[in-house]
């Protein structure tokens, strides 16, 4: 990282490209900017103050939010950490072992596997959601936590990637040693390979739990009771309400604030993680 | 070899990293390893079972959630039910064969065409100016022409929007939308100019556009720019001893070499083209010019939940996946011959 990051200092800096990225970051911000002035609004300055103003008024909306049918917000925010936390956690580990599976072994049909998981890749997640919601209508499991956790557990593209991390990290040397020393072929897994892994499945991990905190379609129709929802389902829902009341509004724009500083903390703390290679598949850290 | 779109990505991909490796020698453990981590040796193993036992849940998972659900929406697409009788009691609904029925019945649904260009016409604009946009920041954090504090403050704020999900994306930018809310407006208004109303019908297709550009545009730029990051820097010193300016520098070298990336970023862009949804659901409250079937998976939803047709909407399910496949498969292929095959 250090040698590749050592460039010369001495060229002059460019007033236009400092321009240029400087108007890109600005656009990029001003939604940010706008939710966290206007989340300090009371309903009847939402639509009345000049927009970029801020009030005095985010503890009452943060108190209303809360306050919203119980403190149904927060179980909102639970449940998306549940969907996020545990989907992104069991689907990291399973792609982790078929990754394993594929980088370190030879076996008849391995290419058959491979090629379909890549495939899997460039199925459109959403296109299946309501085959995925009649087929769990079946079997009884729609409008449960299992509905959205199931679908998420599977992701090919992880696959793809802990293949490729396995294949770069975990040398064969390494595995036979551990054989020699008497070790089964779980616990070297667990033990041995899982560790040297450990960069690579922290970026499975993320893209995982993005992906499912940033989910909407799945959730939307595979859950009828609000008391399941992830965030997204949710702050729809009350948009949705605010258009025939809209005092709803402030409540909206405090959500969609609180919804987006986990996520944002998350982000800025694991950043070097994100430096993703997609052609390559790999990663630097 | 099968010739596929994907072999060829790999291919490629596998002789760029080939040449990161060598860069990268002074990181890694193994510094005598020059070839590609994908060609390391596969360990023979004496128990046959092994492998399918660590692909096993990963396998069970993959079929139950993504090759059962394919292969039901095509049987659905298929079938349709036949009322006998009155249509009253258990018995006088039956699931008959269906033919290619659903198939036309759902393609010359009258809101088809229309939400099909609609989706053209959007990914035309979202595409182009994404991807173009994101290349453009990845070369200006790359050149390094800026401030250090004040490139990486740009990096980390371009990519913010990654972690900020569609919906809420949607929602704020709903608002900012709103004449009374838009500092836009405020801004034009107050040198005398008429602003447009972004959510009318002439300029929602933009405004829903500037989300999904607003959310992604970061993320392809990340992309792009670890993709420059592992170019060894003495190629482009050997290029400005040569004389060659840091525009025909990014037009010769960084910008084929970062090809491969800019072509996954292209056709996952296309994938999320084609599935938008999130978006206009979001926004559809805030503008009465959002339709139930404003986009082909939105019709799908409607369909399947508003109008309980799923067999209507198993048919568009797969005209859409098949659609996705052709354009994702076919466009690596194309690539895939034009580009790559002369590399070596």
């Amino acid at each position: 990282m250090t040698v590749l990051a050592a460039r010369p200092g001495k060229r002059k800096t460019s007033k236009i490209a400092t321009t240029l990225l400087l108007l890109g970051a600005a656009y990029c911000l001003l939604p940010v900017v706008w939710v966290l002035i206007a989340s300090s609004k009371s309903s009847g300055e939402l639509f009345s103050t000049f927009t970029l103003a801020p009030s005095t008024h985010l503890f009452d909306n943060l108190a209303d939010l809360s306050n919203y049918r119980d403190g149904l917000y927060w179980r909102w925010m639970a449940n998306t950490a549940l969907y996020a936390g545990v989907g992104a956690a069991v689907s990291t580990f399973i792609s982790a072992m078929s990754g394993y599976a594929l980088a370190k072994f030879d076996f008849p049909g391995k290419g058959f596997v491979f090629n379909v998981i890549l495939a899997g890749v460039l199925v459109p997640g959403v296109i299946l959601a309501i085959p995925q919601y009649l087929l769990l209508a079946k079997v009884g499991l729609t409008n449960t936590y299992w509905a959205v956790l199931l679908p998420s557990f599977i992701s090919p593209y992880g696959i793809y990637l802990a293949r490729i991390f396995a294949a770069a990290a975990v040398p064969g040397e390494i595995l036979e040693a551990s054989r020699i020393d008497g070790a089964g072929d779980w616990r070297t897994f667990l033990r041995v390979v899982l560790p040297m892994m450990r960069t690579g499945l922290v970026t499975v991990f993320l893209f995982q739990f993005v992906a499912i905190w940033n989910n909407f379609m799945l959730p939307y129709i595979m859950l009828g009771n609000d008391r399941l929802y992830p965030l997204t389902v949710g702050l729809n829902g009350l948009l949705n309400q605010g258009a025939s009341q809209p005092s709803m509004y402030t409540a909206v724009v405090t959500g969609a604030l609180v919804s987006i500083v986990p996520l944002i903390a998350l982000f800025l703390t694991l950043q070097r993680y994100w430096q993703v290679d997609l052609a390559a598949g790999g990663v630097k850290a | 070899m099968t010739c596929t779109g994907w072999a060829f990505l790999q291919e490629a991909a596998t002789r760029f990293r080939t040449r990161k490796v060598s860069a990268m020698t002074l990181t890694t453990t193994r510094p005598t390893s020059t070839a590609a981590p994908v060609a390391s040796k596969p360990v023979r193993n004496r128990r046959a079972g092994v492998p399918y036992a660590f692909l096993a849940p990963g396998l069970l998972l993959f079929t139950l959630f993504l090759a059962a659900p394919i292969v039901y929406a095509g049987y659905l697409s298929l079938r349709k039910v036949k009322v006998s009788g009155l249509g009253l009691g258990a018995k006088s609904r039956t699931e008959v064969w269906a033919g290619l029925s659903n198939y036309t019945r759902s393609m010359t649904d009258p809101e088809w065409l229309p939400s099909v260009y609609r989706i053209l016409g959007y990914g035309l604009v979202v595409v182009p100016l994404m991807l173009g946009t994101a290349l453009l920041m990845a070369l200006l954090l790359d050149a390094g022409r800026t401030r250090p504090a004040l490139s990486s403050f740009t990096r980390i704020s371009i990519f913010l929007p990654y972690a900020v999900p569609a919906v809420v994306a949607s929602l704020l930018w709903g608002f900012l939308y709103l004449p009374r809310v838009s500092p836009f407006v405020y801004a034009l208004d107050r040198i005398g100019i008429q602003a447009p109303e972004l959510l009318s019908s002439s300029w929602v297709l933009y405004a829903v556009a500037n989300v999904a550009i607003w959310g992604g545009t970061g993320f392809n730029m990340i992309v792009i720019y670890t993709a420059l990051k592992s170019v060894p820097t003495s190629l482009y010193e050997s290029a400005r001893i040569d004389g060659a300016s840091e525009l025909s520098i990014a037009w010769r070298i960084k910008i084929p070499i970062v090809m491969p990336s800019l072509i996954m970023t292209f056709v996952f862009s296309m994938i999320a083209t084609l599935q938008v949804f999130a978006e206009p659901i979001t926004l559809k409250p805030l503008s009465n010019t959002i339709s139930f079937t404003w986009t082909p998976l939105m019709k799908v939803y409607r369909d399947a939940f508003v109008r309980n047709d799923i067999y209507a909407a198993a048919a568009t399910s797969v005209v859409i996946a098949v659609a996705t496949f052709i354009l994702s498969f076919g466009f690596l292929k194309l690539v895939g011959r034009r580009a790559f095959n002369q590399e070596d």
